[in-house]
């Protein structure tokens, strides 16, 4: 006898569950204005509206056309605001709103709620970074031929442990703080890093204050950024920079987060 | 697996957040394919009973057992078995209703039809609508039928009906009693006594922390001595007539007047308490057109047991 509610209990696949919760992630990020605003449009009218007043004023940096270095430096922005401010923003608020908690008595893992992350994380990023590339492109962007395999090497290791420190420490936020805490430090963190963080211009541009800002996470993203595209150079330094974040990051949120 | 073992058995939990004591050597039991119920005034302990049970808190004292295993050491052997409801929240705020259901269908192997579900429920029609937006009402059948969606041996629904209008209560009730006829266990805290006495097969009251009262709602409201007595006379009461009542019938009485031509006495079932109230009417002049002794409710039980009355 088996009616409509008969107990037929069990999980799905690992990797089901986590691809399920990795597009469900996914689009809630590109489909939230404020979210779409910060992983978009700002990084576009940064780039667009460098690009333009260092060609009015006839501005060189470091010896480089302006657009061959803002390009990878917001690329560099783009992968801070998701992987950091985007993932704090939201895991603050499934934390408020008790999706964490519903989450946590379905047969999902907790291993496999933060795959699904990673994964919508990485695939959002990756959209972020062809848009951006087509408007840089489109702009007159140049990066070095010098030595593609090196640059594309370099480049993914700059975005996969740039993603990794700045997400590790976006969930170290989320999960100590209140919601609101957590949107508006996550918010501010951004903007103080765009704009003195050495993301979109090189750490060299800072003069004395340079030698502190490659060591900040967003420092360290941006010249190992504008090293792969101007330089076709893997920048080790800074990568091991991100390293050491991402493990201070990963490190400080597994003592600390709270799940609800 | 034996499937005579009880789906849940708490044993002496006891719960303190800080100085508080949430839980204090609470003890029960659920038959499988049962409706039981955990009724009590709000703070009691319910809900911290509860997410005991669903792996959310650590026993401080006392075990736990659900479905034989234990939801901290067993969890992921438990939980892709029991289907919980939360009090509230637990969706994005921007996600719509069906996404929602659909997401939280795909993390099980052989789940029910997300649509069945939403239609059963009256959900249908707003399964565009973002979380946010719904009413509490829908939130509340969302919550339902994420606990249902997976086919689960047991479910536990923490205040299923609150905030929701006659109608939609109605609908969950027949939707509950249809989820037990199929032999699914249900675990539901209340503090509404309808409820508990509609849906459940057994009750367990608990106020402070502790189990004051056990059993189907027959044998709790069947236990006991008292009764209500309602009492509607002909005219107008004459002034002064609760006291002059009480005092006829002595002091383990309650008497509240409902308006001018009716009373509730609250004493003991007798057939004294009876005659005394109809040698009352007579001497007072007054026609008792209904002199009917009530059946005690739950109500009645909780207010015997605690002094308090349970409704908020």
């Amino acid at each position: 006898m088996t009616g409509t509610f008969t107990a037929a209990p069990g999980g799905a696949s690992l990797s089901r569950m986590v691809l399920s919760q990795a597009r469900m992630e996914a689009r809630l990020m590109l489909r939230n204005g404020e979210q779409l605003l910060l992983a978009i449009v700002i990084p576009v009218i940064v780039l667009v509206g460098g690009v333009a007043a260092a060609g009015r004023l006839g501005l060189d940096l470091d010896g480089h056309r302006a657009v061959d270095v803002l390009t990878p430096g917001v690329l560099a922005l783009a992968v801070m605001s998701t992987a950091f401010t985007s993932v704090a923003i939201a895991t603050g608020f499934e934390r408020r709103y008790g999706v964490i908690k519903l989450l946590g008595s379905s047969p999902l893992p907790r291993h496999g709620l933060l795959l699904g992350k990673v994964v919508a994380l990485l695939n959002v990023v990756a959209l972020q970074l062809v848009v951006l590339v087509v408007v840089g492109l489109a702009l007159g962007w140049r990066p070095t031929l010098d030595h593609p395999p090196t640059s594309v090497v370099a480049l993914v290791l700059a975005v996969g442990l740039g993603t990794a420190a700045f997400a590790a420490l976006g969930l170290f936020v989320a999960g100590v703080l209140r919601a609101e805490a957590t949107l508006a430090l996550a918010n501010l963190v951004y903007l103080l890093l765009m704009a003195g963080g050495g993301v979109v211009l090189p750490t060299s541009t800072y003069g004395s204050a340079g030698t502190v800002v490659q060591w900040l996470p967003s420092g360290a993203l941006g010249e190992a950024m504008r090293a792969a595209t101007i330089d076709a150079v893997v920048d080790g330094r800074s990568l091991a920079v991100l390293v050491a974040w991402a493990a201070v990051g990963t490190v400080l949120t597994a003592r600390t987060f709270r799940w609800e | 697996m034996s499937t005579a073992a009880p789906a849940v058995t708490v044993d002496g939990l006891v719960m303190r957040y800080g100085e508080k004591v949430a839980v204090d050597g609470l003890s029960l039991e659920v038959p499988r394919g049962s409706i039981t119920a955990v009724l009590g005034p709000n703070g009691a302990g319910k809900t911290t009973t509860l997410e005991t049970c669903e792996g959310y808190r650590v026993p401080q004292q006392g075990t736990v057992r659900v479905l034989g295993l234990d939801p901290q050491r067993d969890r992921a052997d438990l939980l892709p078995r029991i289907g919980v409801m939360l009090q509230s929240g637990g969706a994005w705020s921007g996600v719509r209703a069906h996404e929602m259901l659909d997401h939280m269908a795909s993390l099980h192997a052989r789940p029910l039809d997300p649509a069945m579900l939403s239609e059963r429920l009256g959900l249908a029609d707003c399964g565009r609508t973002p979380y946010r937006r719904l009413s509490g009402g829908q939130q509340q059948r969302l919550g339902l039928a994420i606990a249902l969606v997976g086919r689960p041996e047991l479910v536990f629904v923490d205040e299923p009906t609150a905030g929701m209008d006659p109608q939609a209560r109605r609908t969950t009730w027949e939707l509950l009693e249809e989820v037990r006829a199929d032999g699914v266990t249900v675990v539901l805290t209340t503090h509404h006594m309808d409820e508990a006495e509609h849906l459940a097969d057994r009750i367990h009251i608990i106020d402070h922390g502790r189990v004051i009262a056990s059993g189907s709602p027959g044998e709790l409201t069947r236990e006991g001595r008292s009764a209500t007595i309602r009492l509607v006379v002909n005219r107008p009461f004459p002034d002064g007539a609760p006291e002059s009542l009480r005092a006829e019938l002595g002091p383990d009485t309650e008497v509240r007047q409902l308006d001018v031509v009716s009373m509730l006495i609250h004493g003991p079932a007798d057939s004294m308490t009876l005659g005394r109230v109809s040698r009352w009417c007579e001497e007072h002049d007054v026609l008792p057109e209904t002199l009917n002794l009530g059946q005690r409710n739950l109500e009645d039980v909780f207010l015997e047991l605690t002094g308090r009355e349970l409704a908020t």
